[in-house]
């Protein structure tokens, strides 16, 4: 019943890895939330960490930062095992929490200042501090404004410049987008890389594909287990996700539904699922482009263009989560149980 | 026509599933009437029995026995102490111990032999109207009756004479009697609600989780939430007695320092009790209602409207863990009675001791359901 984790990633050798997580399992009563995840972070990656809700994503945020003691398992954080020396690691680190965790009757100043002087930050590093984070993260023109006054992304802003005004070396950030406008979220992550590119390791989850495609490196947990790990390109050619033998090709078509309904009967189309006008297709290499245009026209859906397609991460997990499914990994009751104890 | 109530149907459906999923609530609107009605009911016996009466007898012969045999029998009064002095007896009803103190003189025998008045002092706490009119009563028909029987045997006129003596609060005024104990109540209801809220919002807006992410110690986090609500309490303190004082007329007899000091460990058990009660609610509806939950006792079993000695047995054993019934004898001891720290001690260690046990268990449960979850 044993699913093998889709690694592809060494790691890098050389240096320590930001995080180590070794078999990691936590258990609430019955009920096991995570079943020996393994992975590592490199320095300076932005890992995106993904699942569907329920699935163990905060719990492992949780195990990680210190919040939740190991059922089972290893881990270290900037060198550092969470286990005996969590006080060290939340110095350390900087958590984003999925609602911002902003005090909305206090300013944007205030807020800064009350998050450095947690880190018991001088009155002189503070100082400086608020002023490069105020600098890095835009907030100037808000400073006096109270943190429930801003929009989301600006909120989202603050709260980042909050958990980073320690200089962590590591940020942790719960789903830092969910809710926030595409334009605010596309500026969050050119902000992210701007900081990546200082060094600094991110631990993103998030639900969007489109910023798992931004993630140098990405791991999905499926219900308490690690289905794949590995930079966005290795995924993509995972034997799981592309067998041997089959190319994945986009059918440009302006009837949708008839040509999906159509093309899970040819023989030689493994799978099939509509994206906006056309329908991505896992079909065998043997199977003529020509052929499959003409038995799709034949039942009268008028195609457009065949082209070959490379997996997006969508596919990799969807292909993956079946494959899981198959397995007996079963989610029934898990996503609730979870959502109780998060 | 039947337009003006589309949708009444599905409304109605949707709101009786809220109401059977929301059980708290509907376990609040059920069941705190029936409780109430069962403490008003069962609890609350208008009649006043069993007042707390310690007993002076410096004559001690046969015919004082017989009339404390007659005072006992009353129903009226129970002898919780002899002492010998008078100064232990004014101890005793200032300290609170006894709300009605009965001196027999030491000639009271040999007058009453030789046909003569003789007097007995029934000093009674008149913070109370309704135990001290009852104690007046009682005691004059006692007195009364006394003489009667031995009028009829010896033909002697007004044997026994009861003096009754009101102490604190000559007039029965009920401002003095009921201010002082709203006192205990209203700081209850100020430093928990503030203490419970003040967690609980931030369990709400998920700011807690993200502290518990940072180097903040347990310790460091709710001294730092707490002190700022022990300053407010305080101040409400001052406020309410100067109210009191100034616009009620109520003197205080006693040391306000004494007053202040002892408040110390009663906000403490409010603090406590509010962040026990913050453990425990996630929302601030939630910790409304189980603070609710804990003002109900501190009103029906601390004395401060039913006299705590007349309640059923069972009742008056609850009244001792209820932190406002100490903390009441405390502001009416002080302000009425003019009671001393010799007199308070016990019942502001006991609040001191609640407080330690509320904030230990509600540390525990703090760490096990709110961090470790």
């Amino acid at each position: 019943m044993t699913t093998e984790t889709a690694n592809t990633n060494g790691g890098a050798p050389g240096t320590d890895p930001a995080i180590s997580a070794r078999g990691l399992v936590r258990s609430f009563g019955k009920f096991t939330a995570v079943k020996g995840v393994s992975f590592e972070v490199a320095k300076g990656e932005i890992f995106g960490f993904l699942g569907p809700n329920g699935s163990g994503k905060t719990t492992v945020i949780k195990m990680l930062t210190g919040l939740l003691p190991l059922t089972g398992g290893e881990a270290t954080v900037e060198g550092l095992n969470v286990r005996t020396d969590s006080e060290r690691v939340r110095e350390r680190i900087g958590y984003m929490s999925q609602n911002f965790s902003l005090y909305p009757d206090l300013t944007v100043t205030e807020n800064l200042r009350f998050y450095g002087r947690i880190y018991s930050l001088s009155a002189q590093r503070l100082k400086n501090r608020i002023q490069e984070v105020i600098d890095l993260n835009g907030l100037g023109p808000y400073l006096n404004r109270l943190a429930a006054q801003l929009s989301g992304g600006w909120k989202q802003r603050l709260a980042l410049g909050c958990a980073m005004l320690h200089e962590p070396k590591l940020l942790f950030l719960d789903e830092p987008t969910a809710g926030i406008d595409p334009v605010a979220r596309r500026q969050l992550w050119d902000l992210l890389f701007e900081l990546s590119g200082h060094g600094i390791t991110f631990f993103v989850t998030t639900h969007y594909m489109d910023e798992a495609e931004r993630c140098s490196h990405v791991a999905y947990i499926y219900y308490g287990k690690l289905i794949a790990d590995g930079t966005p390109n290795s995924l993509r050619e995972l034997p799981d996700v592309q067998p041997p033998g089959t190319i994945r090709v986009e059918i440009t078509t302006p009837e949708v539904t008839r040509a999906l309904g159509h093309a899970r009967q040819i023989k030689g189309v493994r799978s099939a699922t509509i994206f906006g006008q056309s329908i991505h297709a896992l079909i065998d290499d043997h199977l003529d482009f020509d052929a499959l245009r003409e038995q799709l026209s034949r039942n009268g859906a008028a195609v457009g263009e065949i082209r070959p397609l490379a997996a997006s991460l969508e596919d990799v997990f969807v292909e993956l989560t079946y494959k899981n499914q198959a397995n007996g990994n079963n989610p029934e009751g898990s996503a609730e149980t979870e959502a109780k104890h998060a | 026509m039947r337009d003006i109530f589309r949708g009444f149907g599905a409304v109605f459906y949707k709101e009786t599933l809220h109401v059977r999923r929301d059980f708290g609530t509907l376990f609040f609107s059920l069941i705190i009437p029936l409780l109430q009605m069962l403490l008003l009911g069962y609890g609350i016996d208008t009649n006043i029995r069993q007042i707390n009466t310690v007993v002076f007898n410096a004559d001690g012969r046969r015919e004082s026995r017989e009339l404390l045999d007659r005072l006992k029998n009353s129903d009226t009064f129970h002898v919780v102490r002899y002492v010998t002095s008078d100064a232990d007896m004014n101890n005793m009803i200032i300290g609170g111990k006894a709300r009605v103190g009965i001196k027999i003189p030491v000639d009271y025998s040999d007058k009453l032999l030789h046909q003569m008045s003789a007097q007995v002092l029934v000093l009674i706490d008149g913070s109370d109207a309704s135990v001290a009119g009852q104690a007046i009563n009682v005691s004059t028909a006692i007195g009364l009756d006394e003489s009667l029987r031995r009028a009829l045997v010896n033909n002697a006129s007004f044997a026994v004479d009861m003096r009754p003596k009101l102490l604190f609060n000559p007039d029965s005024r009920s401002p003095n009697f009921f201010l002082p104990g709203l006192t205990a109540i209203l700081l209850l209801n100020v430093t928990t609600f503030l203490t419970a809220f003040s967690i609980v919002r931030e369990k709400e807006r998920g700011t807690l989780e993200q502290l518990f992410v940072t180097p903040v110690k347990p310790m460091g986090l709710l001294l730092g939430k707490l002190l700022p609500y022990l300053g407010i309490g305080f101040f409400e303190l001052l406020l309410i007695l100067t109210f009191m004082r100034f616009a009620f007329h109520v003197p205080i007899h006693g040391s306000v320092f004494l007053l202040a000091f002892l408040s110390l460990p009663y906000i403490f058990v409010s603090l406590s009790l509010g962040i026990l009660i913050s453990s425990k609610a996630n929302t601030q509806s939630e910790a409304m209602q189980l603070a609710f939950l804990t003002i109900l006792p501190s009103i029906f079993f601390s004395g401060y409207i039913f006299p705590r000695e007349t309640m059923p047995k069972i009742f008056y054993a609850i009244s001792y863990l209820v932190p406002a019934s100490y903390f009441i004898n405390i502001t009416r001891g002080v302000i009425l009675r003019g009671a001393g720290i010799r007199h308070l001690w016990f019942d502001g260690l006991a609040l001191f001791s609640i407080g330690a046990f509320l904030l230990i268990i509600a540390a525990r449960r703090f760490h096990n359901k709110v961090i470790m979850a």
